[in-house]
């Protein structure tokens, strides 16, 4: 590797590619510019990960081309994709978790002879290029044991080690703490600077403006605009979305009607038999949003899934009005009046493989079922209804919900969880791999349902949103309540908490800097 | 992406002609699947037989000899397979009734496999089902037939059901693997079978030899006269339709499909996974039982009786039934047809052992290679570029499996 990598532009030209009767790339025209980072801007099912599919070799285009300099590429597989000098930093990691960081590194390039595996180069690999770009990466560590900004930073190791010269990342903050997100921007920076092109999928506008040096828009598919990086959020969210995004919540005082929820020294292990939640005491009033904020880790998805019924409390106590349902399992807690939207909706949200109207009856076929047969009518007449409320972008209720994008998932997951009478809602991570557009709505849906008396318990790693929800932030460290503050508490403070500091340490502290 | 998804693209492909649907598809990979294990079966066919064999030591100087004896015995096999399967009202009464055991094990095994279970026990539970079924039909004397067959028949669903039960509670229970759990029970049920035939509860007096007594006349299924078709065939219709009205249209199958897709996402929304398991388990336990019972109440075409309860008594059905299930790909239409075709295979392969001199296990060869071609539609498609559609294929190897179509 040179001190310039390359001075060549890829472009990607006119692409165009159809899936029926949808267009999900209508001539799109893209140059990565060796020295710069190139932020493909766009809502979820914009078309942007197509595009870098094919740009990947995953993909084949149904027209356009592809060139480097003046040499045209045809890509029909990964490797081509990799032999040309394109590295791709997946949305979702591609790695073993049972191998080290070296041996993940050499998968599919094993170097060495005679079938030996030569291990001790690869480590060096890491050693070295961990070294340059400061990831500070252990080559022998099992990927499973690694956080997960570690592990994508291996993700990068891998392009790396093949001399990639144009790398994208593919949504590549959705898994990432704050913190993480800063040191990615630092990583991506570096590598700019050292002359490759980056290509950076997001949707996120906050990061955009941080790094871009150039801007592309992509709505349904085609590009509507490009932008400067001086842009501000609000502009980047309406040319994103097609309309004027308000990227505040909209909401009156809370009206807050008496204690729901209360948690009594709720202690919970998680599946190894570790206390991941330990003696937390916490209320939730009705009417009212409490937010649980917190680095990813702290206990506060096990917090909810227990309140669920998923994971075993073993020791203390929850009622809701009332009731207690400490061991109640999901079926009960259900019937009790819990909404819950789970942190990761491809596994415990929907069943991916069921009609949209199926995934909206999920947690109650008895009410669409005449003493055990389901009435189909039914079924469909609701999913009619919710996809209008919901606005779920789709061809028909009949749609598999693993063919919708990712924030039209989490609508008919809301949909189903929200289109009964709540007690308290639960949701964890609300709005995570969802577009702007779609956030919008999610939370005016989730504050209509705090006005109407219901309890409302968000779980979020992100600032952003609990400052923009919350009523009270709870901030959970290591399984324990560092301290519930008001939702204009500065970010100093909450980032201090979120580090286990106390609240007026944290005050003391931010104010001393 | 997943293969079903990318599957599912196809019907989205190509704007301008007509929608080729998934369906379409499956059903086209699988007819080239069944073409391609006879071709299969036709070599070895030709190949095992010496005569042929010879024919070919001379085949540079007269090559039509070799090719016209192997025409022609590929030609004589396959007709008597047909002769033997469809030629004639006898044999497709033999037809369905080598079908109606194939069918209900198989459509327990399909319904296991739509609630994510692998069952390899439907052996054991049919062995319980012939067993009690068997029991009850030579010990009870004097009852009416219409009380008779339905409690012999009952009795077996519910032995069965128990016996499939167990692995279905072993495994919400302790997590213990179906896979593993029901081949042990196949054995200890076996084992039991074996050992009930030298009791005097079980043992036909008077003889040394493992074997039961006949059944009562009022247990035998009753049959239109003089062929082999009898009302185990129409239950086994039944059986297949109850079992799609089950998975399509309750509140049971829709728990039932919800777990066998996602079991997090069935947990979240308040079903009971380990409960499914096991009322998914015991109901395709009952189903093989209920094709145990069948082995030991239909009548033979000779003596009118069934055949008297012995340890073989139920051949391998709870393993051809995992081929059925396979090959009808778990839908209860699919499994009547895949256990109609195996039925017609087996009454066909006796006319055809005995016409051509074909080796007995050929049929049991072709069986095989039709659930290996169905099991590997990638080779099939291979074979057969016509069924591939490129720009829907591609996806299929696409790394990331959870990605939106359009994303």
């Amino acid at each position: 590797m040179t001190a310039t990598v390359t001075d060549q532009v890829l472009r990607l030209e006119g692409i165009t590619k159809r899936f029926g009767a949808l267009t999900a790339n209508d001539s799109i025209t893209v140059d990565l510019v060796p020295g710069r980072i190139h932020c493909l801007l766009g809502e979820n099912g914009a078309g942007k990960s197509t595009l870098m599919n094919i740009l990947y070799g995953l993909l084949e285009a149904d027209d356009g081309t592809i060139s480097i300099g003046d040499r045209e590429l045809h890509l029909t597989s990964s490797k081509k994709a990799m032999a040309a000098g394109i590295g791709m930093v997946h949305q979702h990691f591609m790695l073993i978790p049972v191998f080290t960081v070296a041996e993940n590194l050499v998968l599919g390039r094993e170097p060495g002879s005679f079938g030996l595996l030569d291990l001790g180069a690869a480590r060096k690999k890491v050693r070295e290029l961990s070294d340059r770009y400061k990831l500070d990466v252990d080559p022998d560590a099992l990927v499973e044991n690694l956080p997960v900004g570690v592990q994508q930073r291996v993700e990068i190791l891998k392009a790396l080690a093949n001399d990639a010269h144009y790398l994208v990342f593919d949504e590549p903050t959705a898994v990432l703490t704050p913190q993480e997100i800063d040191e990615l921007m630092e990583i991506m920076r570096a590598l700019r600077d050292e002359g490759r092109a980056i290509c950076f999928i997001t949707h996120k506008l906050r990061e955009v403006r941080a790094v871009a040096d150039d801007i592309t828009v992509i709505r349904r598919g085609k590009v509507v605009g490009r932008a400067e990086p001086s842009a501000s959020e609000s502009e980047l969210a309406e040319l994103m979305v097609g309309r004027a995004v308000n990227l505040k919540v909209d909401k009156d005082q809370p009206q807050r009607s008496g204690e729901r929820l209360v948690l009594e020294g709720f202690t919970v292990a998680d599946h190894a038999g570790h206390i991941v939640v330990d003696h937390l005491d916490l209320t939730v009033e009705g009417g009212e949003v409490l937010c649980v904020a917190g680095v990813q880790g702290n206990g506060q998805s096990e917090l909810a899934a227990a309140l669920l019924g998923t994971l075993p409390v073993v020791a203390g106590t929850a009622t809701l009005d009332g009731v207690d349902i400490t061991h109640a399992p999901p079926k009960q807690t259900i019937a009790a009046g819990l909404g819950f939207v789970p942190e990761d909706r491809q596994r415990d949200g929907f069943v991916g493989d069921f009609s949209i109207a199926e995934n909206l009856v999920l947690n109650r076929p008895q009410e669409f079922a005449n003493s055990g047969n389901l009435k189909l009518k039914d079924i469909s007449r609701n999913a009619k209804e919710r996809i209008e409320e919901f606005d779920i972008r789709t061809s028909g209720e009949d749609q598999f919900v693993k063919a919708l994008s990712g924030g039209n998932q989490q609508k008919v997951v809301l949909a189903r969880e929200l289109s009964r009478p709540l007690s308290l809602l639960i949701a964890n991570q609300p709005t995570r791999g969802v577009d702007v557009g779609a956030i919008e709505f999610l939370h005016k849906r989730i504050i209509e349902e705090r006005d109407r008396g219901t309890a409302v318990l968000i779980v979020s790693t992100e600032l952003d949103e609990v400052e923009s929800l919350a009523d009270r932030i709870a901030v959970m460290y290591r399984g324990g309540i560092v301290g519930v503050v008001p939702p204009d508490t500065p970010r100093e403070v909450l980032g201090l908490m979120m580090a286990g500091i106390r609240q007026d340490e944290g005050t003391e502290e931010a104010s001393d800097d | 992406m997943t293969e079903e998804s990318a599957a599912e693209k196809v019907v989205t492909v190509a704007p301008g002609t007509a929608p080729r649907s998934r369906r379409w598809v499956g059903v086209a990979t699988t007819l080239i699947a069944l073409v391609l294990a006879f071709l299969v079966g036709a070599v070895v066919m030709v190949v095992s037989d010496p005569n042929v064999v010879s024919k070919f030591a001379y085949f540079f100087s007269r090559p039509g000899d070799a090719l016209g004896a192997a025409w022609d015995k590929v030609v004589l096999a396959f007709g008597a397979l047909i002769r033997g399967s469809l030629g004639s009202w006898g044999a497709v009464t033999e037809t369905t009734a080598q079908a109606t055991p194939l069918i209900c094990a198989g459509l327990g095994v399909g319904l296991a496999f739509r609630a994510g279970l692998f069952n390899i026990g439907g052996q054991g539970q049919a062995i319980w089902g012939a067993i009690v079924g068997a029991w009850i039909g030579f010990s009870l004397t004097g009852v009416p037939m219409a009380l008779h067959i339905p409690l012999a028949l009952i009795c077996a669903i519910a032995f069965g059901a128990a016996w499939g039960g167990i692995a279905g509670f072993l495994k919400a229970r302790t997590g213990a693997h179906e896979v593993i759990s029901t081949i042990m029970l196949n054995h200890i049920a076996g084992g039991l079978l074996g050992y009930f035939l030298i009791t005097p509860l079980f043992q036909m007096p008077g003889r040394t030899d493992p074997i039961s007594p006949q059944v009562e006349w009022t247990a035998v299924l009753p049959r239109l006269a003089g062929t082999r078709l009898h009302v185990g065939f129409l239950l086994a219709l039944l059986a297949a339709f109850a079992v799609w009205w089950l998975l399509e249209r309750t509140t049971l199958g829709f728990q039932i499909r919800a777990v066998g897709h996602n079991p997090h996402a069935a947990e979240t929304a308040g079903m009971s996974v380990g409960r499914v398991t096991i009322v998914a388990m015991s109901l395709a336990g009952g189903l093989a039982g209920l094709a145990g019972a069948q082995m030991v109440l239909a009548p033979t075409l000779l003596t009118s009786y069934p055949p008297q309860l012995s340890s073989g008594i139920v051949g391998g059905v709870g393993f051809d039934a995992i081929t059925v299930a396979l090959l009808g790909r778990s839908r209860p239409l699919g499994i009547v047809g895949a256990g109609l075709l195996f039925g017609a295979m087996k009454a066909g392969g006796l006319t055809m052992s005995a016409e051509a001199q074909t080796p007995s296990e050929l049929t049991a060869l072709i069986q095989a290679l039709i659930v290996l071609f169905v099991a590997a539609p990638k080779f099939v498609t291979w074979l057969v570029p016509a069924l591939r559609d490129r720009r829907s294929a591609r996806p299929a190897s696409a790394p990331k499996s959870k990605k939106e179509v359009s994303a």
